[in-house]
């Protein structure tokens, strides 16, 4: 019998087929490309290909000011657009050696949560739409639309936000925004069911995530995951927790954390991760301090729009911080942020100028992009799409 | 209904075969174009169910509530361009829709609507349906195969070994049926149901019912078994490279499936277009009503089932979906068939 199968291996030739997953598929998120060499439905070899989205938003950033550079870090993970502005302000503010007020410090927590929500609901609805259940997406839809037209009220903006400022907040919150949103929050756990009833127990979803994509704490932690993917494998790493900004350290949350590592866990985490960013958005409104909104150092923020329209000092002012920048003294600073993604870092080298030397952006995307092969070889050719989706990588951020 | 075509086929009878042959052209004709405008209405009324399960509403552009927007998309679909991939093997890229296509139409020929109106009454009725949902799938993999695309080629694989798995399953669950009422002819199989105490073979034939119900998702490649045309992982899968006609023979072969999957459920486990006899017993005048209305009702129930599920369910994998077929509905359905055979020469059946 043995040779019986020996002569129908020789007789037929066989060959891995290799399929580009992307850029223009409609399952990567964005463009995305993965080569893939598959025997039958086997994913032997993965190779992640990116920068197709690639501007240069790096070297953008040293040819700028500190403040006209704002607006290119709402184009890294355009998704959450806030989160990022609030990584880019922290990060110049210690550079800067200025701290904003405590009013902007909740308001910025608060609106860094509610960016947390809306990029979650975007992973939670593709992801759910990838494994092929559409009802979840749309319905998830409707609670994203709700935060964006808050963000509208906010600042006139529904993506590119650019609210947060240096030293601060662009304007102060109106009392409809307030009471909006809290509506919205109050609302929103019974929107959480709704989503989870139709995922988180059902069969065909536990069959397609549980024991897929499974990565140990210690591997995690070598490839350098951040945020949820990481956490999803039982570490316990959260830079609002470990190395609290703005108002972290003053609002009760609480960290969830998986404990196999597979695709399973890693969405329990992000769908806990949403009724915490609930709680933290509650807490902001309820214990909103009042006060001004801008840092008082004139050196090292802009000055008020009004006043720039009335008064020739504040206008001259206002002209040579944003052509010209602020005197910064030399060195160099590192702040990490907890985007939705993971841990998004600003690193700064200042040459005493008012442009940085370099400025350089640890975009979380990046790095869970090439752990794509470690977590899809192996698996079946439903797996990457699964792993794709419980990744959440924003391409805009990968590429920068 | 019935008695409404007796008067213009007696005309057509003493023609004798000429006769004959006409009243089955018009039948074919009757069927046909009623069939496919159930089609085209079924996507419509698809996307309007499934529209309001999503907080959406649905198309309501296109003439009132939008109820032409199956013929705008015919219409569309006509005049787009037809679009040949250069790599691809011709002659079997023209032949696949074509095949796919035909072979759900073929089907429709031996389904009874209501009682006498059938355009073949044949007596292997039952196995020229599951024949034809076979034959269906060569359209399927031949067109994966011809495509010259990868996602294409893939797709065709996974069409094949699945609906080859779930054919089987389909096939035995319908033994415990054929048992039952002792034919294979689907008019005959819709008699016994209506002679049997309790009217209709859901009831002791339950077990063959879940089998073909899960079966019959599977055999139209539709959600959570739609993993030939899985848009996430392959694109559209089988029919990523058409276009134009070609594509919209797919897409009406499919829902023509589904129509014909809902039917033969109908026609084998709910009684077709008779309601059970102690119903009407019940309430006499339900006797007034024709059959075709019973039975629409009755196709309309599963097809409303199709979208329910296509709105709540995620897809299941590949190695999934053939444990599920050969390590459970097989098994039941063998089950089943033992357990229904030992029940008939028991005598209790």
């Amino acid at each position: 019998m043995d040779n019986l199968f020996d002569d129908t291996e020789t007789t037929f030739e066989t060959k891995q087929l290799t399929v580009s997953l992307g850029p223009q598929h409609p399952a990567t998120h964005g463009v995305l490309r993965l080569d893939l060499d598959l025997n039958g439905e086997t994913v032997v070899k993965c190779t992640p290909y990116v920068g197709y989205l690639h501007r240069g938003i790096e070297k953008l950033g040293e040819n700028k000011t500190y403040f006209a550079a704002l607006p290119l870090s709402d184009r890294l993970d355009y998704i959450s657009s806030m989160n990022n502005n609030v990584g880019y302000v922290n990060a110049v503010e210690k550079l800067f050696g200025i701290e904003a007020p405590e009013r902007a410090k909740f308001i910025r927590t608060m609106v860094a949560e509610m960016g947390r929500l809306s990029s979650h609901i975007v992973w939670l609805g593709t992801h759910v739409l990838d494994i092929g259940a559409t009802t979840p997406f749309l319905l998830a839809m409707t609670a994203r639309e709700k935060i964006l037209d808050l963000f509208e009220i906010l600042c006139g903006a529904r993506l590119t936000v650019s609210y947060p400022r240096i030293g601060g907040v662009r304007n102060d919150i109106s009392q409809q925004f307030l009471d909006e949103l809290y509506a919205f929050v109050l609302d929103f756990p019974s929107r959480m069911d709704d989503y989870e009833t139709l995922v988180t127990e059902n069969r065909i979803w536990k069959e397609r995530t549980v024991d897929v994509g499974i990565i140990s704490a210690e591997e995690a932690i070598n490839w350098g995951l951040t945020g949820g993917t990481l956490r999803g494998s039982g570490v316990d790493y959260d830079v609002r927790k470990y190395a609290p900004y703005d108002a972290y350290d003053k609002v009760d949350f609480k960290v969830p954390v998986g404990v196999k590592g597979d695709c399973y866990d890693r969405y329990l985490v992000r769908v806990g991760e949403m009724r915490e960013a609930n709680k933290i958005i509650q807490q902001c409104i309820e214990n909103l301090p009042a006060g001004p909104v801008m840092a008082e150092a004139p050196k090292f923020t802009l000055p008020p729009k009004d006043l720039v329209m009335k008064d020739m000092e504040h206008l001259i002012h206002q002209f040579i911080l944003i052509t010209k920048g602020p005197t910064v003294a030399e060195g160099e600073v590192y702040v990490g942020t907890e985007v939705p993604k993971g841990e998004l870092g600003f690193y700064f080298i200042s040459d005493g100028t008012g442009k940085p030397y370099r400025m350089r952006v640890r975009a979380p995307s990046f790095v869970h992009a090439s752990v794509m092969p470690r977590l899809c070889e192996g698996g079946l050719l439903a797996d990457v799409i699964a792993n794709i989706g419980t990744i959440d990588i924003v391409l805009g951020e990968c590429d920068r | 209904m019935n008695d409404l075509l007796a008067l213009p086929l007696s005309y057509l009878k003493p023609l004798g075969f000429l006769g004959e042959l006409i009243i089955i052209l018009l039948k074919i004709a009757v069927v046909f174009v009623v069939t496919l405008l159930h089609v085209a209405y079924a996507t419509y009324w698809e996307r309007k169910v499934i529209a309001h399960m999503q907080l959406r509403l649905g198309p309501r552009e296109v003439g009132p509530f939008g109820l032409f927007q199956p013929f705008a998309d015919g219409i569309k679909l006509f005049f787009k361009e037809d679009i040949i991939p250069a790599t691809s093997d011709k002659p079997i890229f023209y032949l696949a829709p074509v095949i796919f296509f035909v072979s759900a139409l073929t089907s429709l020929a031996v389904l009874p609507f209501f009682d006498g109106f059938v355009v073949a009454d044949i007596n292997i009725g039952l196995l020229f349906l599951l024949a034809m949902s076979s034959l269906g799938a060569y359209g399927i993999v031949m067109s994966g195969w011809s495509s010259g695309s990868k996602y294409s080629f893939l797709g065709g694989l996974r069409s094949a070994s699945q609906v080859i798995s779930y054919e089987i399953a389909m096939g035995l669950s319908l033994v415990g049926v054929m048992i039952m009422s002792g034919s294979l002819n689907l008019t005959e199989i819709v008699r016994s149901q209506h002679a049997s105490p309790i009217g209709v073979f859901v009831v002791p034939q339950i077990l063959g019912f879940f089998v073909f119900m899960v079966a019959m998702f599977a055999e139209t490649n539709r959600l959570p078994f739609d993993l030939p045309e899985a848009e996430s992982e392959l694109v559209a899968g089988y029919f990523t490279e058409y276009s134009g006609f070609r594509f919209a023979m797919f897409f009406l072969g499919e829902y023509t499936g589904m129509l014909i999957m809902s039917s033969t459920a109908t026609i084998c486990f709910l009684g077709g277009w008779t309601l059970p006899g102690f119903v009407t017993n019940a309430l006499p005048f339900l006797n007034i009503v024709p059959g075709i209305v019973w039975f629409l009702m009755k196709v309309y129930f599963f097809m409303f089932f199709y979208y329910w599920i296509r709105a709540t369910l995620p897809r299941y994998r590949y190695d999934q979906l053939m444990a599920i077929g050969w390590k459970v509905l097989i098994p039941i359905a063998l089950a089943n068939i033992v357990i229904t055979g030992t029940l008939k020469i028991m005598g209790w059946l």
